[in-house]
């Protein structure tokens, strides 16, 4: 197992950081307009030297890739430069807005799993049933709406006029738990759906695939009940493929918080990357998408040692 | 010799015999095939122009006026959601289009040569994939101008590793079957078997991959002009058209309803359809009891 992980470390997980870094650092360089104009805004006259003496001390007139070198090697030790807005390190302004970020991708995607995996179980088992009608059809819609669409007809039909809910705004742990999970149940809400929808149609057609093999006879042969079979051999591989799926989309769950983190004004990463985007926060740009898609690298290298925990074979290729 | 099947009457019959047994797909396919109607025909039938404002009819409700009613400008909601199905139509289908010529470009190519051509290509779409779509687009969209072609090339590049790895998966598998090796034995260059007979037998997953990413494409487009970073105002967007009227959504529903329930019939008619695509093209993909 060890040596699986290792594997996998070295030969996707590094390279795939390594490239998103090249690609962060690229783009950065592509960005029409100068740096240092950037700096300086719309402030006074500056002279030729002055200007050389900004780019001087931000290394910019060392080649390219001697910037990115330096660039990724104060990276590696956690230093992404300094806001151009705000003047402060960009790591600890991404530390300052982990929290709401982390809070709201954990509770969406533990929600979408205790409603998804039963939702999925009792569609398969209950095939062609009314729940399943639901469950199949709550699965395409889940697909088909949006988060910012579902996150804006939560805010007009739920929150407008159930005040318990807030529609907008973040509260705190430390302002009180209860109020801070209220807080997040909306936004929570639509950022879950697709997941909570893949995840319902993955385990109801994984559920049904394993329901159909030869082990499962031989498991009621021996005189096991028809929720012994489901629960006890049926589910436990049919959540194979499940992982793979909640890992995918815990990932795309990442890029969704910059969208609901806007509607919702919650101040977290995605809504930092955004604001830096728009502000052309150049430094803050490269931070936080580097550490979004660092995370998205993370939980896919995660995803693949859970299932090589699970499923052996996988181990052994 | 297998006894020639005129193609066209077979195509037709599957077609007949799926629109009986998907009933589903066929409805959303007609509930769509009139949204893209209206959409292609949005310059003529619209009753108004999508971005004249008129102050007198701010925040009109619908039937007093416009059918569909008046938004924060007293611009006609109807034309402008007909006008912005038109603009995610065509956003979507292009840059789909664009990923899947260049993808399927780079898979074909990385599938049959393999080795260090093959490494290179795929560990870029590795990275490519690597990133969540949305903060790809926003950071492309960011390097580029904002506007029409920077959408659609940020949406093209979004999809483009997908075409690139299904592709790239069934040239592997073609790669080794007996006709394929037969050309490569009497000395066919690699273009010719990747033109003669690699492409024509995998269009059959690049079509199931086109309209499942269509719906992306098009929620992706969305997603970037209701952050700001889409379309450029007045033009109508389904995404713009939500955040902008968000502020007086309490007081005038409609503004932002009628956009929403656009986008989401769209895609969802879209997912329906090429569900069905799928089944009709592809019966080993097909999902157990839908």
């Amino acid at each position: 197992m060890l040596s699986y992980t290792l594997r996998r470390i070295v030969t996707v997980f590094l390279p795939t950081l390594l490239g998103i870094s090249v690609l962060v650092f690229g783009a950065m360089q592509a960005i029409p307009g100068d740096f240092v104009d950037i700096m300086i805004g719309l402030g006074p006259d500056v002279s030729d030297e002055q200007r050389d003496a900004i780019a001087r001390s931000y290394g910019l007139d060392a080649p390219v890739p001697v910037q990115y070198v330096v660039w990724l090697g104060d990276a590696v030790r956690g230093d992404l430069g300094t806001s151009l807005r705000t003047g402060q390190p960009v790591s600890r302004e991404i530390v300052n807005r982990l929290p709401a970020t982390l809070e709201l991708a954990l509770l969406a995607t533990v929600a979408s799993l205790l409603i998804a995996v039963p939702a999925g179980v009792l569609a398969a088992v209950h095939r062609n049933g009314p729940i399943d009608l639901i469950a199949r059809l709550g699965g395409l819609l889940g697909l088909s709406v949006p988060n910012f669409l579902l996150g804006t007809l939560l805010i007009l039909f739920v929150s407008l006029h159930w005040p318990v809910l807030p529609t907008t705004g973040f509260v705190p742990v430390s302002d009180g738990l209860l109020a801070n999970v209220r807080s997040l149940v909306l936004p929570a809400v639509s950022l879950g759906a697709l997941l909570a929808a893949s995840i319902t149609r993955m385990t109801r057609s994984a559920l049904l695939e394993e329901l159909g093999k030869e082990y499962l006879t031989v498991a009621r042969a021996k005189g096991l009940t028809d929720r012994g079979v489901v629960l006890g051999h049926a589910l436990r591989n049919a959540l194979v493929p499940v992982i793979t799926v909640v890992g995918i989309q815990t990932g795309y769950l990442l890029g969704g918080t910059v969208i609901v983190e806007q509607l919702f004004a919650i101040p977290g990463i995605g809504r930092l990357a955004l604001d830096a985007v728009l502000q052309r926060d150049y430094p803050m740009v490269q931070g936080t998408t580097l550490f979004i898609a660092g995370s998205f690298v993370m939980i896919n290298l995660l995803t693949d040692v859970i299932y090589g925990l699970v499923d052996p074979r996988i181990r052994r290729q | 010799m297998i006894a020639e099947v005129p193609r066209r009457s077979r195509t037709l019959s599957a077609v007949r015999r799926a629109i009986r047994r998907n009933r589903a797909g066929s409805a959303a396919g007609l509930v769509l095939l009139v949204l893209v109607l209206g959409a292609a025909l949005a310059p003529w039938i619209a009753p108004e122009d999508p971005v004249t404002m008129s102050p007198l009819d701010r925040l009109r409700p619908p039937g007093d006026g416009g059918l569909l009613g008046g938004d924060l400008f007293g611009r006609d909601v109807l034309s402008r959601v007909l006008h912005g199905a038109r603009i995610s139509l065509i956003t979507g289908a292009s840059s789909v289009t664009v990923s899947a010529i260049v993808g399927t470009a780079l898979g074909v190519v990385a599938g049959y040569l393999g080795g260090w051509v093959e490494y290179v290509v795929m560990r870029v779409m590795d990275v490519l994939f690597a990133f969540p779509s949305v903060l790809l687009a926003i950071l492309i969209v960011a390097v580029f101008e904002p506007g029409f072609t920077s959408i659609v090339i940020a949406i093209a590049i979004v999809y483009t590793p997908i075409f690139a790895r299904v592709v790239r998966g069934s040239t592997l598998t073609l790669k080794h079957i007996e006709y394929v090796q037969a050309a490569v034995a009497s000395g066919a260059p690699a273009s010719r078997v990747i033109r003669h007979h690699l492409l024509p037998n995998i269009t059959a997953p690049i079509l199931v991959q086109l309209t499942l990413s269509l719906s992306g494409a098009i929620i992706l487009e969305a997603a970037l002009s209701f952050l700001g970073l889409g379309a450029v105002p007045p033009t109508p967007s389904l995404g713009s058209m939500l955040s902008e009227n968000r502020v007086y959504m309490e007081l005038a529903p409609w503004t932002v309803l009628y956009p929403g329930l656009t986008l989401a019939v769209l895609v969802f008619g879209i997912n329906l359809v090429g569900d069905a695509i799928r089944d009709l093209i592809d019966p080993r993909l097909r999902t157990e009891g839908s």
